[in-house]
């Protein structure tokens, strides 16, 4: 076991690497590295050719060490992943990790209320599926969700704004932003529902898609655990349906589909990127978004390094937990 | 007599005839098909100049030749003539036009007839500046299919290559592909798709190429699992002993065993492609314009959601229907290529 996260610890480490240097490859690729991009913002058009603009190109370079050869490139880079000095935002000159920080909490929020909901409504249908399979229902409830699964979720969201939020039919939800205003001086239980209230279609965009995943999942995990002896002897010694199949076989069923979700909550995040900028809701996504729209080149390799180690850290856990809770697995 | 259907005997007879079982598969399969002649028959389904045209006894072919009038007969003016219904158009002295039944270009913009709902003249409306919302669409997919499949495509070859290499070597090359495959999962791809794009010059190729560059891991480890498997059967341990290269063994014997998880991961990630790419246009990052994109109709759809519901529900329904239609493929062949269901 201890052997087992060590050698799996050790991994981390040429992925980090491996990390840094995809995220490099960024910078370089670019056409115009920062510097020259932080010029062309600043004064837009043919001011390359003035001295002046010429002395900023090379402030800019020696900020960024850019001037020096690549492997002393690469070395400051990973220098700074690593005291996680990510320097400032071209577009407001805050720190990079301000910003960050702020925007954090509401993507974490609108993700963990969607993945909630995925397992709450998934777990429960794949049981279904399972102890119901080849049944009518469970032939609907897999095309059901499979058709959903194939919705891109702009669509939808659009589809959502024009039924519910003002669009063409009913204006039942609001399409902006995450509060109302002014709501910051209302009582708490009121400011809790207005929050629900603009999540509401968001929330909606981000989860059904997870349905179809995770239901096939609890129902192929069922449907291999219920063959298991234990389940027959369960069933032999007497034990009704309902204990059989609650505390017998979901519990073991359960495993990999909980592990999974260390591995989700990262995941999650290219899905925002979209929805956060169709609802307007400031979050890491929308933050990206605007990054790339604006070049700021500090700000998008931040958000890069930091979602690739949170996902890295996500799936370091996800194997670890599930070493340690299956006694079945190979360690090796 | 009845002639007795044969057992099918070829591994792909076999799992056709587990395929054709499954109607939503086929279906699926039937609608791949049908948006492959949309997307091959594009020019001819949707122009703005007659296919033929019959003058003084002659034919004359101005969608092949690409000249712009024939005698008397100029195209602008020929559709101004009669706008509803322009099949065959007929003229002085028994001339006749034989026009697309979308006679409109995917470019070709009308700035008076903006924004029109769906009528017997639009039969899907238009955009913002007059196209023909059916036209752009019926372009659309042919740059979701080729996006589609060159990205896959370009994903399929870095995939089998490096998966056979980790599976077949193992040791230290495993671990380094292993690695690698880690790291590209662990950056938001979608994200990166973003950033990259964003950077270089606004291009349909850069696209597929980036697609494709993210792409491969799920093909990758597919092929690396069967060839672990694979290399500890007789058949390949015996061809190694009587001196088969490691080339020969990869190529000829082991390779094509793994074909069945690479296919079906290649449909899947056709499906995929066109969701990104589609994603990527409705961002304002996809093909340039005026290129015509379905999620490039369905971004301006955002501008007019008051009203323009033709905007937001016809792309949006072929790109829903499509990625429906690999889905069911892919999953279709997963089913039938289960050996399982052989026995």
């Amino acid at each position: 076991m201890t052997n087992y996260i060590v050698k799996r610890l050790l991994q981390v480490i040429p992925t980090l690497l491996g990390i840094t240097l995809i995220t490099f490859l960024i910078i370089q690729l670019a056409p115009g590295n920062p510097a020259t991009l932080k010029l062309q913002m600043a004064g837009q058009g043919e001011m390359g050719q003035s001295g002046m603009a010429k002395e900023i190109i090379e402030q800019t370079k020696k900020l960024y060490g850019l001037d020096k050869p690549l492997p002393v490139q690469y070395l400051l880079w990973v220098k700074r992943v690593f005291t996680f000095d990510f320097g400032t935002s071209f577009k407001d000159h805050r720190p990079v990790l301000d910003k960050i920080a702020e925007r954090l909490p509401i993507t974490i929020q609108l993700n963990a209320i969607s993945i909630f909901l995925v397992y709450l409504i998934a777990i429960p249908f794949g049981v279904y599926s399972a102890t119901h399979v080849d049944s009518t229902t469970d032939r609907v409830l897999t095309l059901f969700f499979f058709l959903l699964y194939s919705l891109p979720s702009f669509w939808v969201a659009v589809l959502l704004i024009m039924f519910f939020g003002g669009g063409e039919f009913w204006d039942f939800f609001p399409v902006y932003g995450i509060s109302s205003i002014g709501a910051e001086s209302w009582p708490f239980l009121h400011r809790l529902l207005d929050r629900m209230w603009h999540l509401m279609l968001p929330v909606a965009c981000l989860t059904y898609g997870g349905l179809a995943y995770l239901s096939r999942l609890t129902r192929a995990e069922m449907l291999e655990v219920i063959r298991e002896d234990y389940i027959r002897t369960a069933r032999a010694k007497g034990l009704s349906e309902r204990v059989v199949i609650f505390r017998h076989a979901l519990r073991n069923a359960l495993l990999p589909i909980i592990t999974l979700l260390a591995f989700l909550l990262p995941a999650m995040f290219g899905g925002s990127v979209i929805i956060e900028s169709i609802f307007s809701i400031p979050g890491m996504g929308q933050l990206g978004f605007e990054a790339v729209l604006s070049r700021d080149y500090p700000v998008i390799m931040a958000i890069t390094t930091i979602s690739a180690l949170l996902t890295l850290i996500g799936l370091l856990f996800s194997d670890i937990l599930y070493a340690m809770l299956d006694p079945r697995i190979k360690l090796d | 007599m009845k002639k007795q259907t044969r057992a099918p005997h070829t591994y792909w007879q076999m799992v056709w005839h587990h395929f054709k079982k499954k109607h939503l598969a086929v279906a699926g399969l039937g609608v791949t098909l049908f948006l492959f002649s949309v997307a091959i028959l594009a020019p001819v389904l949707a122009n703005d100049r007659p296919i033929a045209v019959r003058h003084a006894d002659r034919w004359y072919w101005p969608l092949f030749s690409g000249v712009e009038k024939v005698g008397p007969y100029e195209w602008k003016e020929l559709k101004k003539r009669s706008p509803s219904v322009l099949q065959s158009n007929i003229g002085e002295h028994g001339d006749f036009a034989i026009w697309p039944p979308v006679p409109y270009s995917a470019t070709e913009y009308n700035l008076l007839e903006s924004l029109a709902p769906p009528t017997g003249k639009h039969w899907f409306g238009t955009d913002d500046r007059g196209r023909d919302v059916l036209s752009r669409m019926i372009y659309g997919a042919r740059i979701s299919l080729s996006v589609g499949f060159v990205a896959v495509g370009i994903a399929v070859v870095i995939g089998i290559f490096l998966g056979a290499l980790a599976g077949y070597f193992g040791g230290w090359t495993d671990q380094l592909i292993s690695r690698l495959i880690e790291i590209l999962i662990t950056i938001p791809t979608f994200f990166l798709i973003i950033a990259i794009i964003a950077f270089l010059p606004p291009s349909i190729y850069n696209i597929m190429v980036v697609i494709g560059l993210t792409g491969w891991t799920g093909v990758a480890r597919f092929v690396r699992a069967e060839f672990f498997k694979l290399k500890r059967l007789d058949f390949v341990l015996a061809s190694r002993a009587l001196g088969a290269s490691d080339t020969r063994l990869i190529l000829i014997h082991m390779l094509p065993n793994a074909m069945a998880p690479v296919l079906v991961s290649a449909v899947f990630g056709i499906a995929g492609a066109i969701l990104t790419e589609s994603s990527l246009s409705f961002l304002g990052f996809g093909v340039p314009p005026p290129t015509p994109s379905w999620g490039d109709i369905l971004s301006q759809s955002r501008d007019y959601i008051e009203f323009a519901w033709w905007l937001t529900t016809f792309p949006g329904l072929a790109i829903f229907l499509s990625i429906t239609a690999y889905n069911l493929v892919g999953e279709g062949l997963r089913d039938a290529m289960d050996p399982k269901l052989f026995r």
